[in-house]
């Protein structure tokens, strides 16, 4: 009975032009919606999921991960304008990273065409998200796991931060929405960082960007989010256009789908995670980077299951 | 228009530049000749398979989800039928993946050419009963028997590549893995399916109708197919490969207005 009811929602398939493949209606939106609860619930755009996800339903890796930049567009664009709602934006800070995010993704999106001319873009891809997941993941499990330990205690919170060397770098800002007075190399070194490994990955990047403002800058955690979200709707709506003029790989019917699953399901996950202490997402969004970052690894180093690739040449199949 | 009419004047090349009508005549009239003593030479019951397909046009909408192909025909004498469709041509790079360091990596590599994106084959026996090894290689009857162009290779073992290359595109649907049925409707009409997926490359199409005989194929008839986008999804698909760069811009503002619209549907009162 069950399988029948699915096997006929399954049924609406739709032809994705630029895809070039057809999928069921249905089994985009709930992909969207699944990653839009998760989005809502822990504060992140989930392209480390979409993208993997939609290469193994059979998209082109190349179309998987130009696409999910544009889906990243509009959800970011839900997002920041409920933290822009509550006055958690720091647009200065934001703008200063968004130099560095378009330096960054800039040379990110040659290098990608660069890869793929040589045939390795589909094991940089995978190693770049190996190393950045659980790198970033273990930090930040090992920070919320502290956090917990303290509010158990109820100890009182660290000094907002440290200061060292890094203060004493020129060109220096004064951030009056996040309290900072910091060299502006630092976030554009951030936002280049970012900015190249999300145009090679396709991903928003605010998995990277959230910890490194929050530990590399010293922002406080209200106002992070907000931002981050502010400066990736440029930078993913600038890697779209770069990604759909240099290698016409932006599926706008594939886009537009996931971001219907995606909304709904971020109203839902906001739901939830308006409800649930900072800590516990913080340790479930840590959990959830390391544990994609393992599987993605397993996948790497296991014996695939034919020892040969096809390309064609010339073309994006 | 008015022709002038024609006067044989000097030597053939300047008689037929200057008046194509008789020039065009005669080289029909040749040819008409010239096929009037082959069929005379031939008896005419040896030959002559006739066939056709349903669409000559398959359109790709934005529901498209694969499609047969029904191709049907008619011998004029006993005899069996082979058909082959074949995709549009294409070069293909196929990587042999290494461990290096513990991770699997693409290495060597071999290019091939004449790689067509599709490979379809039906026949009313088995192949092999019909005809020899060597008609079917030169006819390329069979997936096995597909004759790819070398364009690079380094490596001594060349066949794995290939045969990984025909694997990879069977298992996307786009080679047949066995031989499809054409089934007789008495001893002369002849009908067969052939199954497109919905991840069938666009493009022009040969639908290859060889009649079989003795062990040889006396007569042979080719059906062009097109394959291609129409409507909504042809559109976005020529706006994307003919100007990316507004397309990446339309893209950017869908999505920044999709986004501005599930907000106010969501904005908590």
């Amino acid at each position: 009975m069950l399988g029948a009811i699915l096997d006929w929602l399954l049924s609406f398939q739709i032809y994705l032009p630029i895809a070039e493949i057809s999928i069921s209606v249905f089994l985009l939106l709930a992909l969207g919606a699944g990653v839009g609860f998760l989005s809502g619930l822990i504060g992140v755009g989930g392209g480390f999921l979409v993208t993997p996800l939609l290469i193994f339903i059979g998209v082109p890796p190349a179309v998987a991960v130009a696409t999910q930049s544009n889906q990243v567009v509009a959800s970011s664009v839900s997002g920041v304008l409920v933290h822009w709602g509550r006055g958690n934006v720091d647009f200065m800070m934001g703008g200063v990273l968004l130099v560095g995010g378009l330096l960054g993704s800039s040379i990110g999106v040659v290098v990608f065409s660069l890869l793929k001319q040589f045939g390795q873009i589909d094991v940089v891809i995978a190693i770049s998200y190996v190393v950045t997941l659980s790198s970033i993941g273990l930090l930040m499990m090992v920070e919320s796991i502290q956090a917990l330990r303290r509010v158990r205690r109820k100890a009182p919170p660290k000094k907002l931060h440290q200061h060292t060397w890094v203060h004493g770098l020129p060109f220096k800002l004064r951030f009056k929405k996040s309290r900072l007075y910091i060299s502006a190399i630092l976030p554009i070194s951030v936002g280049a960082f970012v900015g190249l490994l999300s145009a090679v990955m396709g991903v928003g990047g605010a998995f990277m960007l959230v910890p490194a403002m929050i530990y590399l800058l010293g922002m406080p955690t209200s106002i992070v989010i907000g931002t981050s979200l502010f400066q990736i709707i440029f930078v993913s709506g600038y890697v779209t256009i770069l990604q759909s003029w240099q290698n016409h790989a932006v599926d706008i019917l594939l886009a537009l789908l996931l971001t219907i699953g995606s909304v709904i399901g971020a109203q839902f996950g906001g739901r939830l995670g308006a409800k649930m202490p900072g800590e516990q997402l913080r340790f479930l969004m840590a959990a959830l980077v390391v544990s994609v970052g393992v599987l993605l690894l397993i996948e790497l180093v296991r014996r695939p299951a034919s020892l040969y690739s096809i390309m064609a040449v010339g073309g994006l199949h | 228009m008015r022709r002038r009419p024609c006067r044989g004047t000097g030597s053939g090349s300047p008689l037929l530049s200057a008046c194509p009508a008789v020039a065009i005549f005669a080289l029909a009239a040749f040819a008409l000749a010239v096929c009037g003593l082959v069929v005379a030479a031939r008896p005419a019951a040896a030959k002559s398979v006739v066939a056709d397909i349903d669409r000559h046009l398959i359109a790709i909408t934005t529901d498209f989800s694969g499609q047969d192909v029904l191709i049907f025909g008619a011998v004029d004498q006993p005899g069996d039928v082979i058909m082959a469709m074949w995709g549009p041509q294409g070069n293909v790079q196929v990587h042999h993946k290494e461990r290096v360091a513990g991770i699997w990596v693409n290495r060597e590599a071999v290019d091939f050419g004449n790689v067509p994106a599709f490979y379809g084959i039906a026949s009313s026996r088995p192949l092999y009963e019909l005809l020899s090894p060597d008609m079917l290689d030169r006819y390329q009857l069979g997936v096995g028997r597909l004759r790819f162009k070398m364009l690079e290779a380094d490596v001594p073992n060349v066949a794995d590549y290939r045969t990984a290359l025909i694997r990879a595109r069977q298992h996307g649907n786009l080679y047949a893995d066995r031989v499809g049925r054409v089934t007789f409707v008495g001893d002369t009409l002849f009908r067969a399916n052939l199954r497109l997926p919905s991840t069938v490359p666009t493009g022009k199409f040969l639908i290859e109708v060889y009649l079989a005989r003795d062990g040889q194929i006396v007569d042979a008839q080719t059906i062009p197919l097109v394959i291609s986008k129409v409507g909504f999804g042809a559109d976005i698909y020529r706006f994307a490969n003919n100007n990316g760069f507004a397309y990446g811009v339309v893209a950017v503002i869908v999505a920044l207005l999709a986004g501005w619209l599930a907000h106010l549907m969501f904005r908590r009162r």
